[in-house]
């Protein structure tokens, strides 16, 4: 996006910056008092998200950041979307599908809520089908969905075994070899991995991107 | 000579492996060198699979929790033992209080699920500043009917600063509405429950003193940020807060701290020990930057660490997950006088950092314990004595966040084993 006019660039930055109060009142009005198209509003913020992205790659962003950007995004897509003239636009290019849960057992989500919103702003479609996921719910979703990846997430020791036993049913309903499986969550390391019959773990949201992308032949 | 504790003896030969234990432990914490590397036991749910009960039963059934914990420590012979009982054997007394924050065995999870915390709104961004005008008042009416069922009628009490005069008495009306009446009925039976639980905790430590077992740690507390993050305001409303609302949170964070201090040490001189374990959420190197760090959790937790020292307490931060980039910024502590418990930061980055300053604690994986072959514990331990414990690092051992719930009985045995076998 280099054709932005000073306006535009200052709402990109503002978002990028985290200067909440500043950004959404440019947006509002370039919304709701200038009629700018929504669609293009959407963009600018898909724009700044990739700048939130990479400083967080980068080590200059952490959880707070990626945290407030997803809630900026929602207030501005809740002013916008409403907006957007039906037929018009339409979803830009998804990099590809990944279906997201945490295993039965286990309660946890911020992890995994991380992971699915910097999968969706780095351009893939995420499902997430929520926490104590009973195995039959997975490959039920995963029926329907037809992912390309699979993430189960898990925070406590017990989802070592509730992540096996997944992957292992996945294996007797035939699908195994359909989508690739990663796992993450505070206690995942390789030896995880090798006890689960996962193809790899995540230790951040940035792995997890960079996982799915290598797997769609996606240039990080 | 034997000594009673309690109703119970302890017999010369258990005296003198207690007193052996327990100077081990304040050997590592003063940084000068013990007979050995002392190992300690905690856990949540693991004694229930040793013992051979349920997680429900291990919550419910003091007795049979008391059974399968202690046999665990004459099992294995710990140097220190977290208290158990208060950990784990809660589920009588959250449900008498009818407690929010947890969802554990019949109450949202099975009966062999851990308990789980419930990461919620506790008090709403608007409320910083009801917190800082007067937190008693807050905690009366707002607080505790919202993480407290039994406290429901509190929300009708009035307020009390302010009253004087025939006002003090105008003003207790509400004491006699029938939701308030049937509050304090609740809170008292709940109450009673609560000495119940420390009767048998009590008990307990009695049983396993006089076998020759210190209790690791009296009192547990928690950072004030962690305690704001996790407890009030949950995850991401927190991280929000960073930014929407940076000087309240400075301040609530700097009066909690101040708070937490003075509560901690009186809670560690009731339970007459030195130790207190404080978990750590809210540190780790991925949530936060450097900057935040040092901006917002490290200060009001500092002041509480000086505090309790102070106090000649011996704080036992516990720093979850990987806390590598923080060690610099948490080694500004006097040295001799906390232990720091690791869970997935590397132990002997650790020890070049902190090595002079602090004793250490852990920190063999949950993978490894819980997947691993008793070789590979084996090897676990041999490699933190070799690169710690042998270079003259005050090391206790442990898992890194204590014996997983899962972890089967050989690699604890081989854990306890190869810490005898390569450091005494």
């Amino acid at each position: 996006m280099n054709d932005m006019t000073d306006e535009e660039k200052q709402l990109v930055e503002w978002l990028a910056d985290m200067n909440e109060d500043d950004a959404i009142a440019l947006s509002n009005k370039m919304l709701l008092e200038d009629k700018k198209d929504p669609m293009r509003v959407l963009e600018l913020c898909r724009t700044a998200m990739d700048i939130v992205g990479k400083r967080f790659e980068e080590g200059e962003y952490f959880l707070p950041e990626l945290v407030l950007a997803g809630e900026m995004l929602d207030n501005i897509g809740s002013v916008a979307k409403p907006l957007i003239k039906q037929g018009e636009g339409g979803e830009a290019k998804k990099l590809g599908k990944v279906l997201i849960g945490t295993v039965h057992g286990d309660l946890h989500d911020i992890g995994k809520n991380i992971v699915s919103f910097m999968l969706d702003i780095n351009g893939f479609d995420v499902k997430d089908i929520g926490i104590d996921v009973p195995v039959k719910t997975f490959i039920d979703e995963i029926n329907a969905y037809q992912p390309d990846v699979v993430g189960l997430s898990g925070f406590l020791t017990l989802a070592f075994d509730s992540m096996k036993e997944t992957i292992a049913a996945f294996d007797s309903a035939g699908m195994r070899d359909k989508f690739k499986i990663m796992i993450g969550g505070g206690q995942i390391d390789e030896t995880v991995r090798a006890y689960t019959g996962a193809d790899a773990f995540g230790v951040n949201a940035v792995e997890a991107v960079n996982l799915c992308r290598n797997w769609m032949g996606v240039a990080a | 000579m034997s000594t009673m504790i309690g109703p119970y003896e302890q017999s010369e030969a258990a005296k003198t492996a207690y007193d052996a234990r327990w100077e081990r432990i304040l050997a590592c914490a003063r940084l000068e060198q013990p007979d050995r590397m002392p190992v300690g036991l905690h856990s949540f749910f693991w004694p229930a699979n040793y013992g051979g009960i349920s997680y429900k039963e291990m919550m419910y059934d003091y007795d049979k929790a008391k059974k399968v914990t202690l046999d665990a420590a004459m099992e294995f012979e710990p140097d220190g033992v977290y208290p158990l009982i208060l950990g784990t054997t809660i589920g009588r007394m959250l449900e008498k209080f009818d407690f929010k924050q947890l969802q554990w065995p019949g109450h949202g999870v099975g009966d062999m699920q851990p308990f789980q915390y419930l990461d919620r709104e506790y008090m709403k961004a608007e409320e910083y500043d009801d917190f800082l005008f007067d937190p008693t008042g807050f905690y009366i009416h707002k607080y505790l009917p919202r993480i407290l069922g039994v406290f429901e009628g509190f929300d009708k009490l009035p307020k009390f600063a302010g009253m004087h005069y025939l006002r003090s008495m105008y003003a207790m009306r509400p004491f006699a509405l029938p939701e308030v009446r049937a509050s304090f009925d609740k809170i008292v039976a709940a109450a009673e429950e609560t000495n119940t639980l420390f009767a048998h905790h009590i008990d307990w430590v009695q049983r396993l003193n006089a076998a020759g077992f210190p209790l690791f740690n009296g009192g547990v507390a928690t950072s004030p940020y962690d305690i704001v993050a996790d407890y009030f305001r949950g995850a991401t409303g927190m991280m929000k807060d960073l930014y929407r609302h940076k000087d309240k949170l400075k301040q609530v964070l700097d009066k909690m701290s101040t708070i937490v201090t003075k509560m901690t040490i009186e809670n560690a001189k009731l339970a007459n020990h030195p130790i207190v374990f404080i978990p750590i959420h809210w540190a780790p190197d991925a949530f936060m930057s450097p900057k935040q760090f040092e901006e917002f959790w490290w200060p009001p937790f500092r002041k509480m660490l000086m505090g309790m020292i102070e106090a000649d307490l011996i704080p036992m931060p516990m720093w979850e997950s990987d806390c590598t980039k923080r060690l610099e910024i948490i080694k500004d502590i006097p040295a001799g006088k906390c232990i720091y418990w690791f869970e997935r930061t590397d132990m002997v980055k650790a020890f070049e950092v902190l090595g002079d300053r602090v004793a250490l604690r852990g920190n063999l994986s949950p993978s490894l314990l819980t997947t691993g072959t008793p070789e590979e514990v084996d090897a676990g331990v041999k490699h933190l004595v070799d690169n710690i414990w042998n270079k003259g690092g005050k090391l206790i051992l442990d898992g890194a966040f204590g014996i997983p719930d899962e972890t089967p009985v050989e690699n604890v045995r081989a854990m306890f084993g190869a810490a005898r076998k390569y450091a005494g």
